[in-house]
């Protein structure tokens, strides 16, 4: 008998007072009884509408079934014969505008939890298999796998099971890409995302880090001289983008992409790192930007004592981040100056930040995204006070590939151009993820690494 | 692990370092550089590469010490290894069709300009080597100089070895003596690569300069290396590290060379009292 609860389980959460003086994790997960409770919501549509939302195709009504029959390793079977990254994609997944957008118990009330029981059917996993893994049978064929985020290390665990010899080269000295440097601890932590790694050195992926293809190696050496006979790119993003506007390279003006990488991936908050960062207790904190990546920003600013704003110059409505990243931001004291821009930053006499002349928006007609275009309203300039300002405007792809290897056709916006299969405009060479479409999501990246997965197959083995 | 081969005090305060990194060893050029980490909570710092072993597979940077992860650096030993060591980053430095050229290092820099004046030198070119520090007890590979250049110039800030000279003045007496450069080739301290370009400019002479900012992934990601050349965005990680003197705004690179000056003095600190104990 179906639970016709109009509401999803709620998730247990750190309370905000508390949580906004720590790193650790946020949602602490469902447990077996809510699991339970929640997964009986489902009613297993025939046509599962929910599937369709899902970029890699998870059986979603599938794994809930065998939720609701208590039978969570075999839930966590059938998620993972899609998801290489399931303990991840339950936590990052933009679930309200992909899988739950469809869930028919969406139209009236709240849609099946399918994220929150992705998240525990793979935690359950995690805590109760100590079953090795199988090493697959190797086939004989060499793979490198250039980035180890989430399409680098999902086109490596496809293959690997294949019975590929994987290699994954990774430039920075950790593996994990967007998943370790970018989303904070609190909302992914690294014990989870260091399980994925393990579970495909356990399938005899080997991880070498310090290397910047590009650089270290070119492409063309992995190919000719190492004998791959397929590369996948997943680089991921690259340079951040700034504003241009007077005052942006004032002390205390950073990008996203810093500000976090100096949190997550050196651990810049804990005391016995060497890495700095700015003091922010008491300081007033401005994120300009309205993404997942501004959200992880603001709250991690927040958690280092600031006194936060978001400036976006759309509405509430139009932010771009997860819709529970937002409300976990203001539950946790985070100010949304919504309508607002920025036009230029001011500093002291050591150029030091200390306030952002911004100004006052009014959504206008659609434009090309199909969002409404935020306009100026003239004479609404105002001054916020800043001793830090952080940019999260997005990335541009990282250059260094398309700049080293010949005949790599790349877009107007850098981003390398794939056929439906993944292929690259040079032969043997593949590539997804923000490398490809310039910042995206986690899932899209892992939908990315897949299809390639499959385009190497197909090519090497034949149809 | 990158395994420390060879270590040797310059000064008190520079060392000399070779590392085995047999992959950094084979693609290095001139003016790339490395980004290394001492430790598990040890920070990214880059370092220019002085020079390289294709064939030994080592990499030899010096450093000076100037904070917390220098500090740490220097406690490492020949056999000990470093946690991490990634290269070459960075655009090498453009020597092609140079015919004559003066080089131009001071203090810490001097041990960047060396494998540019070298790579010319080799490929020919007629190379004036001007170095400066600031006093006797500080001038480092004097011999490597030598063989790396047409002609050498050493000055002392105080006098107290070669002329009693910065480098500035130095590269004025030798463009005024009729050395017709094709480029002027600068690395050093921020004011000093300032002074330099502003020397050059009203000789409209082509004058390169090597910036080493801030810098966290060093791969084209954080965008904290950001400077401002030509009035446009460009980031030393990918864009460079060398760029045309005369567009780099100096100025504000030195603020934002800054930014960190107050933790780095805390931890330099911190980092001497606990030596201090350790040697009690």
């Amino acid at each position: 008998m179906p639970n016709m609860s109009l509401k999803k389980n709620e998730m247990p959460t750190q309370s905000a007072e508390l949580r906004q003086k720590n790193f650790e994790e946020v949602a602490l997960g469902y447990t077996e009884a809510q699991a339970l409770d929640e997964a009986l919501r489902c009613l297993n549509c025939k046509n599962s509408p929910c599937v369709q939302g899902c970029p890699v195709g998870v059986h979603i009504p599938q794994f809930i079934a065998k939720v609701a029959e208590g039978d969570f390793e075999a839930a966590y079977q059938i998620i993972s014969q899609d998801s290489s990254l399931p303990a991840v994609c339950g936590r990052v997944c933009p679930q309200e505008s992909q899988c739950e957008s469809k869930c028919v118990r969406g139209i009236k009330g709240e849609s099946v939890g399918i994220g929150r029981l992705e998240r525990f059917v793979a935690d359950w996993h995690n805590e109760h298999t100590t079953a090795p893994a199988q090493k697959p049978e190797p086939n004989g064929h060499k793979v490198a796998v250039v980035g180890s985020g989430p399409s680098g290390l999902t086109c490596a665990g496809d293959l690997a099971r294949k019975g590929y010899d994987v290699t994954v080269f990774e430039a920075l000295h950790l593996a994990g890409g967007v998943l370790v440097y970018g989303i904070p601890e609190f909302r992914l932590p690294k014990r989870i995302v260091q399980k994925e790694v393990d579970g495909l050195k356990a399938l005899g992926v080997k991880i070498e880090t310090n290397m910047v293809i590009g650089k270290v190696l070119s492409i063309d050496e992995l190919m000719e001289e190492y004998g791959f006979e397929a590369v996948f790119i997943g680089s991921g993003a690259g340079l951040p983008m700034f504003m241009h506007i007077p005052g942006e390279n004032l002390r205390g003006v950073c990008s996203a992409n810093e500000f976090l990488t100096r949190i997550n991936l050196m651990k810049a908050y804990l005391p016995e790192s060497d890495t700095p960062i700015q003091d922010l207790k008491g300081k007033n904190v401005a994120v300009v930007g309205g993404g997942n990546v501004a959200m992880d920003a603001a709250r991690c600013a927040r958690r280092l004592g600031g006194e936060v704003s978001i400036v976006y110059r759309r509405g509430m409505e139009e932010l771009p981040a997860r819709a529970e990243e937002v409300e976990h931001a203001q539950e946790e004291g985070i100010v949304f100056r919504t309508l607002t821009n920025p036009i230029s930053i001011s500093g002291d006499a050591d150029g030091n930040a200390t306030s952002m002349t911004c100004i006052r928006m009014e959504l206008g007609e659609p434009d090309a995204s199909g969002r409404r275009r935020p306009v100026e309203v003239a004479g609404s300039e105002h001054e916020l006070p800043v001793d830090c300002v952080i940019m999260a405007l997005g990335t541009t792809p990282n250059p260094l590939i398309k700049s080293t290897t010949e005949g790599l056709e790349v877009n107007r916006k850098g981003g390398i151009v794939v056929t439906e299969d993944g292929l690259t405009s040079r032969a043997g060479v593949y590539a997804g993820g923000d490398a490809v479409t310039g910042a995206a999501t986690v899932i899209l990246a892992m939908g990315a690494g897949k299809t390639a997965a499959k385009g190497i197959d197909k090519a090497i083995m034949g149809e | 692990m990158y395994r420390i081969v060879e270590k040797t005090s310059l000064t008190p305060t520079l060392t000399r370092l070779t590392v085995e990194a047999p992959f950094v060893a084979r693609k290095a050029q001139p003016g790339q550089f490395i980004i290394l980490r001492v430790d598990e909570m040890g920070e990214r710092i880059p370092i220019t590469i002085h020079d390289y072993d294709r064939e030994k597979g080592t990499v030899t940077i010096i450093y000076q010490i100037v904070g917390a992860t220098t500090l740490k650096l220097e406690q490492k030993q020949v056999g000990d290894c470093l946690q991490d060591f990634v290269g070459p980053l960075g655009k090498a430095t453009e020597t092609e069709g140079i015919k004559r050229v003066a080089v131009v290092g001071g203090g810490v820099g001097t041990a960047i300009a060396f494998p540019v004046a070298k790579r010319l030198h080799e490929e020919g070119a007629e190379v004036d080597l001007i170095v400066g520090f600031r006093n006797k007890d500080v001038v480092i590979l004097e011999d490597e100089f030598r063989n790396a250049c047409t002609n050498l110039y050493i000055g002392t800030d105080d006098g107290s070895y070669g002329r009693k000279a910065l480098v500035t003045e130095l590269l004025k007496e030798c463009i005024d003596g009729g050395a017709e450069y094709d480029e002027v080739f600068c690395v050093g301290p921020l004011k000093m690569m300032k002074f330099v370009s502003e020397v050059t400019r009203p000789y409209g002479l082509k004058t390169i300069v090597s910036m080493s900012p801030i810098m966290v992934d060093g791969t084209g990601m954080c965008g904290g290396c950001r400077l401002t050349v030509g009035g446009e965005t460009r980031f030393a990680c990918v864009d460079g590290p060398d760029f045309d003197g005369h567009l780099v705004d100096f100025d504000e690179a030195i603020r934002r060379g800054g930014q960190y000056g107050e933790f780095e003095r805390h931890a330099y600190e911190a980092g001497c009292n606990l030596l201090k104990k350790e040697v009690k």
